[in-house]
Parts: structure tokens; C-alpha cells; sequence
């Protein structure tokens, strides 16, 4: 709020009904995005809400014990945990005004997402090879979207990354860029916690 | 090579798409042609095409997009209309050896299209362009938070309401119902594109719908006028913001779901098949936790409508605006614990239907409140009945009629007797007709003079409103009297000739309702042509006490020359009764985003990827989709986004409102 | 009137100060409620019931780590609006998975028993 608008009268003086010109609103974007994040918990909400549903229904097909490998989940887990904190440092160096640092973590995060999608790609197509495909049961269609909807979410972000890397680059770190770097940031956190559902929900109780 | 280049550009795209053995969609085709050409041609002679191009589709003002909000809803209103009046025709003679008019696979797509369009295209266009006009002008800002994201989410809904459109004329629209079940909606039972026209109109809308709420909300939280507390606020502001918390935290279910259902016709998963695992129970179950608060999302925008008349016009302030705010907030609340009503009959047994039943009949009290209320308001006020008001009597009786036959649903037991019967449909009809369309037209009414600078004509407002208000009794009360004899919805052909008579009432019902449709239209040509009698030169014709009656009617770009600073609730009664005055110089220059085209080019783009997956059109479709990616990552390297408008442009626009003022 | 009169830095603006010493500290605190989780499972240390109830617990608290240090989730963030509209979402996202377990698992119970032959050849 400007603190050049009065909003309460001053001893004795006649109330002010009018700002004087100086009014600007707060910037709504890091709030926007925000909510924008919520909404996204809720499409994965549905997506673990049918995985808890449908997610022993097997159909006299393979299980989670019999398809996954932990310890490649554990290593992509680790990928995407790194590339976590590699955008926090992204970030420190964008609070100092560090470009050259603040493209050089970003392209480490975004090398660590690669490899994270990578490894998710390695193992869908592995699975499909199988015949323990996403037509195969209710079981592995929840699987596949589950955790297909997350590394696309994963795409998008990289996508992002690289574009912001172009416009940080051309333009520096005008007041729109360092806005931008910070919801990507929450973005890719935000991957980040869901991963936790996935890795938690997914993979470790479809074992037990 | 050559049949594999073909599939992928025309899929399953080919001339029997188009319906030439159906009489009525060719006749339809004709008009549409007609009107369409009738159209193009008044626009190419009185040379509209720029400003069209440059004031209207690119612009980013939240009072042009509530506008044309507005539009889509009322022309998608007479599509939905016409639906209705097809089903109450066919019923009223197909008995017996009589088949009616419409064979039961046409029949079963006018009654899915019928719900989609009302429901997607009517309802929630109207409600959203009125919350769109009016926000940003009741809390004293110059536009939303997001003001290109407004253009694109209009854009992308009015690209849904497309998708509807062709499938008139190419192809065909789903036959399931308006919430699509499967497995009638799987692959196996609708192999045809009726569905996948559903799907894609439903979450390129949808798309837009859910940015749009963000983008409400962060406006509310973030762009109030200084002063304005959130106790402060108008109550339409408040029902706008709960509404709009609601579509953040659902629409992305209904988007979710329904991508379920298209893995399962596009990509062979088994989320709802009858086989490999997958339930259909499930999908029911996640459509209506979005279904639910759906009905409220339709619902709390009109009851904000009924606080600001029902206090304008009872010249006092709202009775209770404290209760009417935690009422709205707890109706959004409850709203997430009673979507299992809607399918008591499935199966879940005795202790989950107990459980819900309860919840429904809870959630009947807020509302039950807000009734008191307005009654409370009106109470030992200065009443004027203006049309709006009218529309406010006329929604407070016939709400709370389908309110009470909605606690009657809530009881399990009563429920399986009427559940998918024509009591159900009575019953909704009757609290969403009574409720979010009584609530539009009293809006309408009440704001057109703000939006417009001239009042409606009076006279014909009131014949809109008194054959809507008995053709909706006349055709809705043989249906409750129908249901509770055990007539099940969705029927297109009956044998017992006793139930005749009271759907030839109903369509009697549906005749008078179309001609107070017929009246709200004359009503908008007889008030423009009449407009200089009817003009307003005050920004405040009715006396009213929120902040969108102190700016010019039309307001200006800008809205407020100065922001406002707000000291309590009803913030321009209160600065009419402490004698503000308006500033009349001393104007600085205005910051204002641009115009884009961007919103509409990527919504087309959208757009055209929903209708080339609908065919299968894969290689178009990939195009489409890689053209909108692309056309996004080019807009964010356009930091250009805003101007100002200098300071002795917004001299001329406020003297020539202290002109208008000093002649009024 | 420049553009950046409008504005506020945007450090200001974010409510939050990125450190180090924060990052690192939810990166190690992350990894021990990763790790442990993996070898519960792995090495089958505790018999499964047990086991999934330790897991969703360390899911929740790391879900709670990553909020405070990676996304600076505090209740002054946005004047409070961010932690409410969590709060808000949580809420919905359980009622959402616990009602519609609660449902489907009653529905599923509900259903026509299947007879033994036609199981066997279900496709």
C-alpha cells in the first residue's frame, strides 16, 4: 500500500475519500501462481485418489512388487532432490545479482531434471516392453498417468527453465525475470513434493 | 505412404460427417449460414472489422470481456433453449403409436447437449461475466490481476462453446447425458466422436474457467481500494471470492476426471472399463465431488446479485452482512461433504448414505439464513419494485420451493424412489431457474444502466419476467406431479397415455418461457432504440450504495481517475452521505496494460487441437499444439505490456463526466 | 514515469530471504527422510502394516520440510493468503482421498458376488 494516500482522518480533518494519485496495487503474480499450484494439488489429488482406488486391481497381471526397481527409484528420487537444491542455489545467486552463477545452476537443474525424465523414460519403455503396458490393468493405467503426468509436469518445467535462461541472458535480471525465476522456483519445488507422494504411495507401498 | 499421410491430416474426418439425411440440423445449417452472412455483411459495410479486431477480441479490459461474457451467454442460451423446447415438443406427442419427431438418437443427444450448453455455456459464462464487469469496479481497482490471462480464459471458453456448436453440423454430440457416465461414454458403447467433442469443448472451457477464478481471487485479495477491509467489501464481491475458490479447487477435478475418461478412449488405459480392473463407480464418484461444488460456484454469484438489489431497492443497508459472509464462506466449506447424493442409489449401503444425507441437509441451512436475511432487509424499507427487484420476489419463492424439494432428495430413502426421476429434474430446474436465471436477469437489469450508460425498457422487463416466472411453474410443476407417479428422465417414448396430459402442460410451461425470452430480446432492441430516454447521466440511476455507481456509466477505461479510499461498508453510501466530493482536476496519467492478440490466437489454437483430436487428426493436432506452446513462449518475450494514458486524456474524460453531472 | 517506479524489488516482494544454511538443511533433512523410507522397504526390516504407516508419516514430515525450507512457507508469506489457501487445499485433498476410499471401498463391497468359474475367465 502507497504511504502517500491517507486512509484514516487526521485529528480534527475531514475524511479523504479519494487517493491522491500515488495508489499502485501490490503485485499479484507470486499469489496468483500460488493458487495456480493449489489447483494443480488437486489434479494430482484425483490422480493418487485413482491410483488408492484402483491400484491393486492387477487384473491376474503384473504387480508393483513384481515390476519396480527400487533402487533406479531411489537414484531418480536423488536426481530430482539435487536438482532441488541446485535451483536453491539458482536463486541465492539471483538474490545477488550473480548472472553468470545464476545460468550455471540453472543448467545444472535443468541437467538433473533431464536425467531424472531420462530415467523415467528408460523405465516406462522397459515396462511396455514387458507387456505391463498402460492397457494392461486398471493398476498400470493409474501407474503410467500417476507418474506420466508428474514427468510431464517435469517437461513443462525444463521447457520454462530453458526459456528463462534465454531471457535472463538477453535481457538480465530486469524486476519480470527475477518474478519469473521465482515461480518457476515454486514450480519445481512443488514437482518436488509431489515426487514424495509418488515415490511414497507408488512405489514403496505398491511393494509391500 | 500416401493412406498413412491421408489418416494423419483428415483421421476419421470424412464427408458422412455431415448430417444431410437429418432435416432439422439441415434446416438449422441454413439459418445459421443466413444469420451468419447477414452478420458479416452489416460488419463489412459499417466498416466494424478494426475496432472489432482492436476494441473487443485483443482487448484485455475486464469490462469488455464481462460484456462479451455476457454475449456468448445469451446467445448459447437460445441454443440451449431451442433444446429444451425440441424435448418438450417430442414428449408431449411421442406416446403410444406416435414415435415423435426425433428419433432416440437424436433425442438422446438434444437432452446431452441441452445439459452441457446450460450448465457450461449459459450458466457459467453469465455468472462469470458478471463477477468479471463488476469486481474490479466494487473494490475500487482499475482491472483484474491478470488482465491478459481474463482476455485468453474468455477466449478459451468461448472456444469450448465451438467445439459444441460444430458438432451440430459435423458430426455428432455425445448421447450420454451431460456428465457423460461411462461405461455408456467408454470407447466400446460410443465409439463415435459424440463424446470426444464433449470431452475437449468441456476441458478447453475448462482451461479457461480455472485461470479465470485464480484470476479473481488474487484481484480480490490483492487490489482492494485502501480502506476497504475485507468486512468491508460489497457482498457480490465476497460471493465472487468464495465462488471463485471454489472453481480453483475444482474445476482441476472435473479436468483430471475427464482426462481419465479420454486415456481410456484415446490411449486404451482402463480407468472405467468393465474389464482389466477398472471401475466406473470411480468416475462417478470423482465427477460429482467436482459436480457438487459446481452448483454452488453457479449459485453464490446470485446470491451476491440478491444482496446489493434487495438492499438498493429496499433503500437500507443488508441486514446481517457479517452472518451473510460466514453463511457463503461455510456453504463453500460444506460444499466438499455432500457430493454422494447425487448417487445414493449405487450401492454404498447404509452407513455412507447416512453419513451424506446428514451433510446435504446441514448445507440447506446457510442458505436458509441468507433468505432471513434479505427478508430482514426488506423489512421496514422504502421498497421500489424495479424490475430487478421483481426478479428478486420471483427467485426468493420459487428457490425456496426446489430448496425444500432438495431436503426431500437429501433423505436416502426418499431417494430411491426419485432419484432419476422427473422430480430430480423438477427439482434442479427448479433451483437452478429460480436461483442463478432469475439472479441473472435481476443482474442484468440491475447493472445494464452501469455498463451501457441507458436503463432497460421497463415494460418489457416486467413481461420477461412474468412469463418467465409462469412458464417456469406451468412447465415444472407436471413434472414433480410426474416423478412422484415414477416417470423416469431421459425418456423419448412413453405407452401409458395417462401421463400425456401433464407433459402437453409442461410444454404449454415451455411456450410461455420462450416468449419471455422472446421479451428480454425485444426488451434489448426496444431499450436501444429508445436509448436517449432511457439515459443516465448520473453513473447512479438507482440510488444504489457500492462503488461501481460512483464512476461514469459507461465508466471509462480506467475506472476510477483517483482511487477511492473506502472508510466502511456500502463505500459510495457512505461517501454520499458524508458529502465526498469528486475530484474535478489535478488528474496524473494512468498506467494500463495493452491490448493483445495473443489470448485469442493461442485460445483458437486450442481450439482447433480439440477439434483435429476429436477426428483423430493427429498430425494437425500435434501442430496445434506445438503452434500454442510456441505462440506462449513468444508472448513471454513481449515485455511490452503496458502504456499510460496521459494525464489531459484523463482531463477531457472527467470533465466530460462533470459536464453529464451538472446536466443531469 | 518508468516502469520500476511501479514496483517494488523483487525481493522485497517475495517476503522471504533465500539462505544457504536453509537449503542445505532441508537438502540433508530430505535426504534422511528419503533414505530411510527406501531401506525400510528394501531390506524389509518391519512386517508391512508397520511399514506403511512409518513411510506415510516420513512422506508427511518431508512434504512439511520441503514447504518451510525449500518453498518458504511461513504464515506471513502473501499476508498469511498462501498458508491459507495450503491449509484450504490439504483440507480438500483429504476429504477428497479418504472420501473417496471410504465410498469406493464400500461400493466394491456392495457388489454382486462373482461366481468362482467366470472369475477364472475374466480376460
Amino acid at each position: 500500500m502507497s504511504s502517500s494516500s491517507s486512509t484514516l482522518t487526521a485529528t480534527g480533518a475531514a475524511p479523504v475519500f479519494y487517493d491522491n494519485g500515488d495508489h499502485h496495487p501490490e503485485g499479484s503474480t507470486l499469489l496468483g501462481f500460488w493458487m495456480y499450484l493449489m489447483s494443480d494439488c488437486l489434479i494430482f489429488a484425483v490422480l493418487f485418489a485413482t491410483f488408492a482406488v484402483l491400484g491393486r486391481s492387477y487384473a491376474a497381471g503384473p504387480s508393483g512388487a513384481d515390476l519396480f526397481d527400487l533402487p533406479l527409484v531411489a537414484v531418480n528420487t536423488g536426481l530430482l532432490l539435487f536438482s532441488s537444491i541446485t535451483y536453491g542455489f539458482a536463486m541465492i545467486a539471483m538474490q545477488h545479482g550473480k548472472v553468470k552463477h545464476l545460468l550455471a545452476w540453472l543448467a545444472v537443474t535443468g541437467l538433473f531434471g533431464l536425467g531424472f525424465l531420462s530415467i523415467e523414460l528408460f523405465e516406462f519403455s522397459h515396462l511396455i516392453h514387458e507387456g505391463a503396458g498402460p492397457q494392461r490393468s486398471a493398476f498400470l493405467s493409474s501407474f503410467f498417468t500417476l507418474v506420466g503426468t508428474h514427468g510431464l509436469h517435469v517437461t513443462f518445467g525444463i521447457l520454462w527453465l530453458v526459456t528463462l535462461m534465454f531471457q535472463v541472458r538477453k535481457l538480465g535480471l530486469t524486476f519480470e525475470n527475477k518474478r519469473r525465476l521465482v515461480c518457476l522456483s515454486m514450480f519445481w519445488h512443488f514437482l518436488d513434493v509431489v515426487w514424495i507422494g509418488v515415490f511414497t504411495f507408488v512405489y514403496l507401498m505398491g511393494v509391500l | 505412404m500416401n493412406m498413412n499421410l491421408s489418416e494423419s491430416i483428415f483421421g476419421r474426418l470424412n464427408w458422412e460427417a455431415i448430417p444431410y439425411h437429418e432435416p432439422i440440423l439441415v434446416a438449422t445449417f441454413a439459418g445459421v449460414v443466413l444469420g451468419g452472412l447477414a452478420v458479416l455483411a452489416l460488419l463489412t459495410k459499417m466498416r466494424l472489422w478494426g475496432p472489432l479486431w482492436r476494441d473487443w477480441i485483443c482487448s484485455i479490459d475486464h469490462k469488455k470481456i464481462g460484456i462479451m461474457y455476457m454475449v456468448l451467454g445469451i446467445v448459447m442460451l437460445l441454443r440451449g433453449f431451442a433444446d429444451a423446447i425440441m424435448m418438450r415438443m417430442h414428449q408431449a406427442v411421442a406416446f403410444g403409436a406416435n414415435e415423435g419427431f426425433l428419433p432416440p438418437h437424436h433425442y438422446d443427444q438434444v437432452f446431452t447437449a441441452h445439459g452441457v450448453i446450460m450448465i457450461f455455456f449459459v450458466a457459467m459464462p453469465l455468472v462469470t461475466g458478471l463477477m468479471n464487469y463488476l469486481v474490479p469496479l466494487q473494490i475500487g481497482a482499475r482491472d483484474v490481476a491478470f488482465p491478459f490471462l481474463n482476455n485468453f480464459s474468455f477466449w478459451m471458453t468461448t472456444g469450448g462453446a465451438v467445439l459444441v456448436m460444430m458438432s451440430l453440423f459435423i458430426g455428432e454430440f455425445a448421447k450420454t447425458g451431460w456428465l457423460a457416465y461411462p461405461p455408456l461414454s467408454g470407447l466400446l458403447a460410443s465409439p463415435d466422436v459424440g463424446v470426444d467433442y464433449y470431452i475437449w469443448a468441456l476441458q478447453v472451457a475448462g482451461v479457461g474457467t480455472t485461470l479465470s477464478g485464480i484470476n479473481l481471487i488474487a484481484t480480490i485479495l490483492k487490489m482492494r481500494a485502501p480502506g476497504m477491509k475485507l468486512m468491508n467489501m460489497p457482498v457480490f464481491t465476497w460471493t465472487a471470492l468464495v465462488t471463485n475458490v471454489l472453481i480453483v479447487a475444482t474445476f482441476p477435478i472435473l479436468g483430471a476426471t475427464l482426462a481419465l475418461l479420454t486415456g481410456d478412449r484415446y490411449l486404451g488405459t482402463n480407468f472405467f472399463t468393465n474389464d482389466l480392473g477398472g471401475n466406473p463407480m470411480l468416475y462417478v464418484n470423482l465427477i460429482w465431488i467436482w459436480g457438487h461444488p459446481e452448483v454452488y460456484i453457479l449459485v453464490l454469484p446470485v446470491f451476491g446479485v440478491f444482496s446489493e438489489v434487495v438492499s438498493t431497492f429496499s433503500g437500507k443497508r443488508l441486514f446481517g452482512y457479517a452472518s451473510m459472509v460466514y453463511a457463503t464462506c461455510v456453504i463453500g466449506v460444506l460444499s466438499y461433504l455432500v457430493w454422494l447424493h447425487h448417487f445414493f442409489t449405487m450401492g454404498s449401503g447404509a452407513s455412507v448414505n447416512s453419513f451424506f444425507g446428514i451433510t446435504t441437509m446441514i448445507i440447506s441451512i446457510p442458505t436458509g439464513a441468507k433468505i432471513f436475511n434479505w427478508l430482514f432487509t426488506m423489512y421496514r424499507g422504502r421498497i421500489r419494485f424495479e424490475v430487478p427487484m421483481l426478479w428478486t420476489v420471483g427467485f426468493m419463492v420459487t428457490f425456496v420451493i426446489g430448496g425444500m424439494t432438495g431436503v426431500m432428495l437429501a433423505v436416502p430413502a426418499a431417494d430411491f424412489v426419485l432419484h432419476n426421476s422427473l422430480f430430480l429434474i423438477a427439482h434442479f430446474h427448479n433451483v437452478i431457474i429460480g436461483g442463478v436465471v432469475f439472479g441473472i436477469f435481476a443482474g442484468i437489469n440491475y447493472w445494464f444502466p452501469k455498463a451501457f450508460g441507458y436503463k432497460l425498457d421497463d415494460f418489457w422487463g416486467r413481461v420477461s419476467f412474468w412469463f418467465w416466472l409462469v412458464g417456469f411453474w406451468v412447465a415444472f410443476t407436471p413434472l414433480y406431479v410426474l416423478g412422484l407417479m415414477g416417470v423416469t428422465r431421459r425418456m423419448s417414448h412413453f405407452d401409458d397415455p395417462s401421463l400425456q396430459i401433464w407433459f402437453q402442460i409442461a410444454a404449454v410451461g415451455a411456450g410461455l418461457v420462450a416468449i419471455g425470452i422472446a421479451a428480454f430480446l425485444v426488451q434489448l432492441v426496444v431499450s436501444y432504440l429508445r436509448r436517449e430516454q432511457l439515459r443516465d447521466l448520473t453513473g447512479d440511476p438507482w440510488n444504489a450504495r457500492t462503488l461501481e455507481w460512483s464512476t461514469a456509466s459507461p465508466p471509462p477505461d480506467y475506472n476510477f481517475a483517483f482511487t477511492p479510499v473506502v472508510h466502511d461498508t456500502d463505500a459510495w453510501h457512505d461517501m454520499k452521505q458524508r458529502g465526498a466530493r469528486r475530484p474535478t482536476g489535478g488528474f496524473k496519467p494512468i498506467h494500463m496494460p495493452k491490448n493483445t492478440a495473443a489470448g485469442f490466437v493461442i485460445a483458437m489454437l486450442a481450439t482447433a487441437m480439440g477439434f483435429a483430436l476429436v477426428w483423430h487428426m493427429w498430425l494437425p493436432a500435434a501442430l496445434a499444439f506445438a503452434a500454442m506452446v510456441i505462440a506462449a513462449i513468444v508472448h513471454t518475450f513481449n515485455y511490452d505490456r503496458d502504456f499510460h494514458i496521459p494525464a489531459d486524456e484523463v482531463t477531457r474524460s472527467e470533465d466530460a463526466r462533470t459536464r453529464a453531472l451538472a446536466a443531469a | 514515469m518508468s516502469a520500476a517506479h511501479d514496483h517494488h524489488d523483487a525481493h522485497g516482494d517475495i517476503g522471504y530471504h533465500a539462505t544457504l544454511k536453509g537449503y542445505a538443511t532441508g537438502f540433508v533433512l530430505s535426504v534422511i527422510l528419503t533414505a530411510i523410507p527406501f531401506w525400510l522397504v528394501m531390506a524389509k526390516v518391519l512386517p508391512p502394516d508397520a511399514t506403511k504407516f512409518i513411510i506415510l508419516g516420513f512422506a508427511a514430515v518431508q512434504v512439511v520440510v520441503h514447504m518451510i525450507y525449500f518453498l518458504h512457507m511461513n504464515a506471513k508469506v502473501e499476508g498469511g493468503w498462501s498458508m491459507l489457501a495450503l491449509v484450504f487445499t490439504a483440507i480438500v485433498v483429504v476429504v477428497m482421498l479418504a472420501g473417496s476410499i471410504w465410498v469406493m471401498y464400500h461400493m466394491n463391497a456392495n457388489m454382486m458376488p462373482v461366481d468362482p468359474h467366470a472369475m477364472r475367465n475374466m480376460p
